[in-house]
């Protein structure tokens, strides 16, 4: 009967989110996108088509019930969809602003097909920015189990695995650090993407699930894991303690002054508020010509920072082409909305410098792509002879991290990659009994949620390995 | 928070803290560091510990008032708090009987090297030791030094008391035969010891205080020329093999900042920061 049936007209455009405006937003380190408002959401809400196998559901890391949670925004009822996302996922405000949707739950969006897919991100933030501004509640925490977990690292993943086990009843312990809570959330992604009160937020949330947060302990110097579980009273470990070591290029003079890492660069700004000094102790200096070299986000990051900073020119030099870029297309998009230039097919061949030591020229060869290599992109490749120079007097190397190596070194026994990262199970659990990883430490650079998917899975093991011990 | 449980002027400028925090003291080893931000608009600054009392749960670290932060640590007092140490970071120092053991301290870095001094001597070496500054009114720790060690002198850039310059220790390397030299003090410092000690294949340990951010392995800042190689002072060091540091990289490294750290200095004392109401 389906054909008397009128079909509802399916809206194809998403709502669009409202932003800063470019020209504005490239001088401020304000948040670049707005927001819905609660019209906007239930107007979005609406095109989901509330499919009965739903594809979006796999696609997600922590297996958010995508289709319950936006049926709820439709209804009004606000309170309720945050709850239900916050059955899978204590971070809701941070996910929906940092997530890659497009290549998660919304890529197999069935409305993809013939428009735009149903914004699962900027739902989930409107929901949870909702209930941040109202007062978030806490939800009922299983009886206490009397088992004590320590969390190394107060990233996604950490977090992730501490308020899982803190509802299931664990008496949970985060071992941070630096001096703030956050991981990459703090010192990586600035506050125009990522607002450093939400972070906080998020972080009180999980403390009054009755997770306590001991700042600047490096564990591996202060206590290490087998001591933490002999002497300290800890049942298991979680190490959470993500990208470390800046990775270089390795080319002259990349000593000289005014080259940073990324990490660098985005640990004075983010986590030390350089752009506020002096009224922040931590300086940061920043030229005229500012080059990026990398094509990830943290190079998206660390550029349009550097505009925020009052660069007057930003160039990303990335040594394969548009395609093969791994930052997402939207921060791509936002970067060159701010006039950040992308120098493709180029690679630094090395760096000179002033009589001051400062860097003053840079020296790049172009490249071209040959086969794919083993990611399979194809293989940027130097072409004989096409050396140029670039005057910059500001570089950013985001060309990738290492793992931090002080917990492999001081813990005897924990499996290792040739990589330096912890060899984990499926389940996350490590080479040593009760110890458990997850996220960078394991993988290598990833996403905040795949982090968290890997904090959650580690949980659950952890908790089933605690319940089952004598 | 860490409380201040003493404070002492060593010498002008020259202040020493003992700070409460017992887990830091529990696994403290002479050669490591800490970090420390005063409070949330802070900076974070590495230094070295000079001491550590297992019993009472403290710490203890020197410093010397040439910026912003030192300035306005110095004005805290006892009973006052630090909003976060971290610590112990970096590699202890490898501390074994080497056999006969010169050690030059110089600067703010006479502390360390005191703690240092003890360690060696517990383990039997003979230590002849040498601490230096740039005039007489900056030495300190004189006494303690001259009690635990088998030789010792004073050297100044200026003469003002001592050897002037550390010339002379070519003289009593050639008589005296060393199995291992440790220099802590001012870069330039360092690297003259190095040349000096190189020509007699005497083992030379440095450590090296370049700029830091995290100090554990995330920023890279720290990083340094050491045999050729990228190598980074919070993770991989503070102590290297000073034979194969390039000190000129690293003092152009230690440089960077100095612009901005002039203007945060200047500004908070036009502001009256340093208590003197501006004037």
């Amino acid at each position: 009967m389906a054909e008397n049936k009128p079909t509802p007209k399916v809206k194809k455009k998403a709502v669009p989110m409202p932003k800063q405006k470019p020209e504005v937003r490239r001088r401020n380190f304000n948040e670049v996108a707005l927001g819905y408002t609660e019209e906007q959401a239930i107007e979005e809400a609406s095109r989901c088509l509330q499919c009965p196998k739903p594809q979006c559901v796999p696609g997600c890391p922590v297996e958010i019930d995508i289709p319950a949670f936006i049926k709820l925004i439709r209804e009004g009822k606000f309170d309720e969809a945050v709850k239900k996302i916050k059955e899978k996922n204590s971070l809701p405000a941070i996910c929906g602003r940092v997530c890659p949707q497009e290549e998660q739950c919304q890529m197999n969006c069935v409305l993809g097909k013939a428009g735009d897919p149903i914004n699962i991100g900027r739902l989930e933030r409107f929901v949870a920015d909702w209930e941040r501004q109202k007062g978030v509640t806490i939800p009922e925490k299983a009886p206490a189990t009397g088992k004590k977990v320590a969390i190394i690292g107060a990233g996604p993943a950490g977090l992730t695995a501490a308020a899982d086990l803190a509802k299931l009843g664990h008496e949970v312990v985060i071992f941070e650090a630096l001096h703030l809570p956050g991981g990459v959330l703090v010192y990586g992604i600035p506050e125009f993407r990522l607002p450093k009160s939400i972070v906080q937020a998020e972080v009180d949330y999980i403390k009054k699930l009755g997770v306590e947060l001991r700042l600047g302990y490096l564990i591996g110097r202060i206590h290490t894991i087998p001591e933490l579980l002999k002497e300290e009273g800890f049942d298991a470990v979680f190490i959470g303690t993500g990208a470390g070591l800046p990775q270089f290029l390795g080319v002259p003079g990349e000593n000289l002054g005014g080259i940073y890492s990324a990490n660098e660069f985005l640990i004075r700004v983010n986590l030390m508020k350089s752009y506020a000094f002096p009224e922040y102790d931590t300086p940061i200096r920043i030229g005229r010509h500012v080059v990026v070299i990398g094509g990830g986000n943290v190079a998206m990051d660390s550029a349009r920072s550097a505009l925020r900073l009052g660069a007057e020119e930003v160039c990303i030099v990335y040594r394969r082409s548009r395609e093969e870029m791994p930052a997402r297309k939207e921060e791509i998009e936002n970067a060159e909305e701010e006039g950040i230039i992308c120098k493709f097919l180029a690679n630094p061949t090395r760096f000179i410098g002033d009589e001051k030591g400062w860097v003053k020229q840079m020296e790049c060869i172009c490249m071209e792509l040959g086969p794919p290599d083993e990611s399979g992109r194809r293989r940027p490749v130097p072409v004989k002879g096409s050396e140029f120079i670039m005057n910059v007097d500001t570089v950013i190397v985001a060309i990738g991290r290492t793992p931090n190596p002080i917990i492999q070194r001081t813990t005897e026994g924990l499996a290792v990659t040739k990589w330096g990262t912890i060899v984990v199970d499926e389940n996350g659990r490590a080479s040593l009994e009760g110890v458990y990883a997850g996220g960078d430490i394991v993988t290598g650079e990833a996403t905040v949620i795949s982090a968290m998917g890997a904090g959650k899975k580690a949980a659950k093991a952890i908790h089933q390995y605690l319940m089952n011990k004598k | 928070m860490y409380k201040i449980v003493a404070k002492k002027e060593l010498a002008p400028k020259i202040k020493l803290f003992e700070v409460y925090a017992p887990e830091i003291a529990e696994k403290a080893k002479p050669g490591q560091f800490i970090i420390l931000i005063i409070d949330e608009k802070g900076e974070r600054i590495p230094l070295t510990i000079a001491g550590y009392d297992r019993k009472k749960g403290t710490v203890t670290f020197v410093f010397n008032e040439v910026g912003k932060t030192t300035k306005q640590l110095g004005l805290l007092k006892e009973g006052d708090s630090i909003t976060n140490i971290t610590g112990p970071l970096g590699n202890p120092s490898e501390i074994k009987n080497f056999g006969n053991v010169l050690c030059i301290g110089g600067g703010v870095m006479i502390a360390p090297m005191l703690l240092q001094v003890k360690a060696l001597r517990e383990v039997g070496n003979a230590v002849t030791t040498v601490i230096g500054a740039r005039i007489k009114d900056l030495l300190f720790f004189e006494e303690e030094m001259k009690a635990l060690s088998h030789k010792f002198y004073v050297a100044t850039d200026d003469g003002s008391k001592g050897y002037k310059g550390l010339g002379f220790l070519k003289e009593f390397i050639e008589k005296d035969r060393f199995d291992r030299c440790i220099a802590m003090g001012p870069v330039v410092m360092m690297k003259t010891v190095c040349e000096i000690t190189k020509p007699f294949g005497i083992p030379t340990i440095v450590t090296l205080t370049p700029i830091m951010v995290d100090g554990m392995g995330m920023c890279g800042v720290c990083r340094v020329t050491v045999g050729g190689q990228m190598k980074f002072a919070c993770v991989d060091g503070p102590e290297f093999d000073g034979h194969l540091v390039d000190f000129d990289g690293l003092i152009n490294r230690q440089r960077m900042f100095l612009p901005e750290e002039r203007l945060s200095s200047l500004l908070w004392e036009k502001l009256g920061g340093c208590g003197c109401g501006g004037k």
